[in-house]
C-alpha cells in the first residue's frame, strides 16, 4: 500500500474525518473507473461509487489492512455494482439479460466509437461494453483488477464455479469478436 | 482429440495457470486454429491486463457529492450516538429514581410496621 493512503487509512480508522475525505479525493476516479466499466453508464457509475464510500466509511474500522485499500475499495464497488445493477433489473426486467447489451451513453465515448480506430485497444473498449454485464463483472474483475475468483464469487453472491464458467464465457466472446474472421466461428476439426 | 474438446482450456494456458497435458499439447501442436487461439487469448489478456493503469475521468460534480454524502452519514452517525448516550443516561435516572422510590418506600413501611408495634 502506497504509504500516503496507508497513513490516511490509519488517520482515518481513528476517526479523522478529513483523512477520510483526503482518502476519497486519492482514490475516487480510480473506483469511478471501476464502477463505470461495472456498470457501463455514468450515472449509475456515480451512484454506485457514491454508495461504494458510504460503506467503506461505515465499515472502515473492519479494514485490517491486510490487502491494500484499493483492492478492499473494488470489493466494496463490485458488491455494490452487483446490488444496484440487480435492483435496476427487478424494476426493469430485461436489463440484466444474459444477452442484452449495455450501450455506452457517455458523450467522450461516441466519438471513440464513431471513429473506429481499429486499435486493438479501442475495439476491446467497444467490445467490453458490447458484453451481458454478468459476463463483463467478472472479466472485468479477473483481468484487469486482477481480484482472485473466490473474492468475484463472493462479492456477486454466487459460487467461485459459476464465477469461473462467466469467465471463460466473457473471454471467449471478447476473443470472437475481436479476432474471428466471418465464416470461421465455430468450425472445429479433428486432429 | 477435436479443438472444441479443449473447451476453456486454451484460454487458462495462455493465461499461465494450467499446464496442458499430453493430448491436449501434442493435439495443440498440429493444429494451427488452436495455436492462433491461444496467441489470440494472450494478446486478449495483455490488453486486459493494460486497461487497469486507464482511469476516466469522472463529471466534476461527484467528488463533492460523496464527499456531502459522507459528511451527512457522520452526522446522523454522530446524532445516533449521542442519542444512544443520552437514552443510556435516561434509563439510568430511571433505575435510579425507581431504585431510590423503592428504598423509600421501605423505609417509610419498616417505620409504619414499628409504629404499629409500639402502639399496640
Amino acid at each position: 500500500m502506497p504509504v500516503e493512503v496507508a497513513d490516511l487509512v490509519a488517520a482515518a480508522q481513528a476517526g479523522d474525518r478529513q483523512a477520510f475525505d483526503e482518502l476519497v479525493r486519492v482514490t475516487y476516479a480510480d473506483t469511478y473507473t471501476l464502477a463505470y466499466r461495472l456498470t457501463g453508464d455514468e450515472e449509475d457509475a456515480q451512484d454506485v461509487v457514491q454508495e461504494a464510500y458510504l460503506r467503506a466509511f461505515r465499515g472502515l474500522k473492519r479494514f485490517r489492512g491486510d490487502a491494500q485499500f484499493s483492492t478492499w475499495m473494488y470489493r466494496i464497488t463490485a458488491n455494490c455494482a452487483s446490488t444496484y445493477l440487480g435492483k435496476r433489473s427487478r424494476h426493469r426486467h430485461d436489463e440484466l439479460s444474459e444477452e442484452l447489451a449495455v450501450s455506452d451513453e457517455r458523450e467522450s465515448a461516441n466519438p471513440e466509437l464513431r471513429a473506429e480506430t481499429g486499435a486493438l485497444r479501442d475495439r476491446l473498449q467497444v467490445a467490453l461494453r458490447a458484453l451481458p454485464p454478468r459476463l463483463r463483472a467478472v472479466v472485468v474483475l479477473r483481468d484487469i483488477y486482477d481480484l482472485p475468483h473466490e473474492a468475484i464469487a463472493a462479492e456477486l453472491g454466487i459460487s467461485e464455479s459459476a464465477a469461473k464458467v462467466r469467465l471463460h464465457r466473457a473471454r471467449r466472446k471478447l476473443r470472437e469478436d475481436l479476432f474471428s474472421i466471418p465464416g470461421d466461428v465455430g468450425e472445429a476439426h479433428a486432429m | 482429440m477435436r479443438c472444441d474438446q479443449l473447451g476453456d482450456v486454451l484460454s487458462e494456458a495462455a493465461e499461465g495457470n494450467r499446464v496442458l497435458d499430453k493430448s491436449a499439447r501434442r493435439h495443440v501442436e498440429q493444429c494451427l486454429r488452436c495455436q492462433a487461439e491461444v496467441v489470440q487469448y494472450r494478446r486478449l489478456l495483455k490488453a486486459l491486463r493494460a486497461m487497469r493503469t486507464e482511469v476516466l475521468e469522472p463529471s466534476p460534480g461527484l467528488l463533492p457529492e460523496i464527499l456531502a454524502a459522507i459528511e451527512e452519514a457522520g452526522e446522523r452517525s454522530a446524532l445516533r450516538s449521542l442519542l444512544s448516550g443520552r437514552r443510556v443516561a435516561y434509563i439510568g435516572g430511571i433505575a435510579a429514581a425507581t431504585a431510590a422510590a423503592a428504598g423509600g418506600a421501605i423505609v417509610i413501611a419498616t417505620r409504619s410496621r414499628k409504629r404499629l408495634r409500639l402502639a399496640s
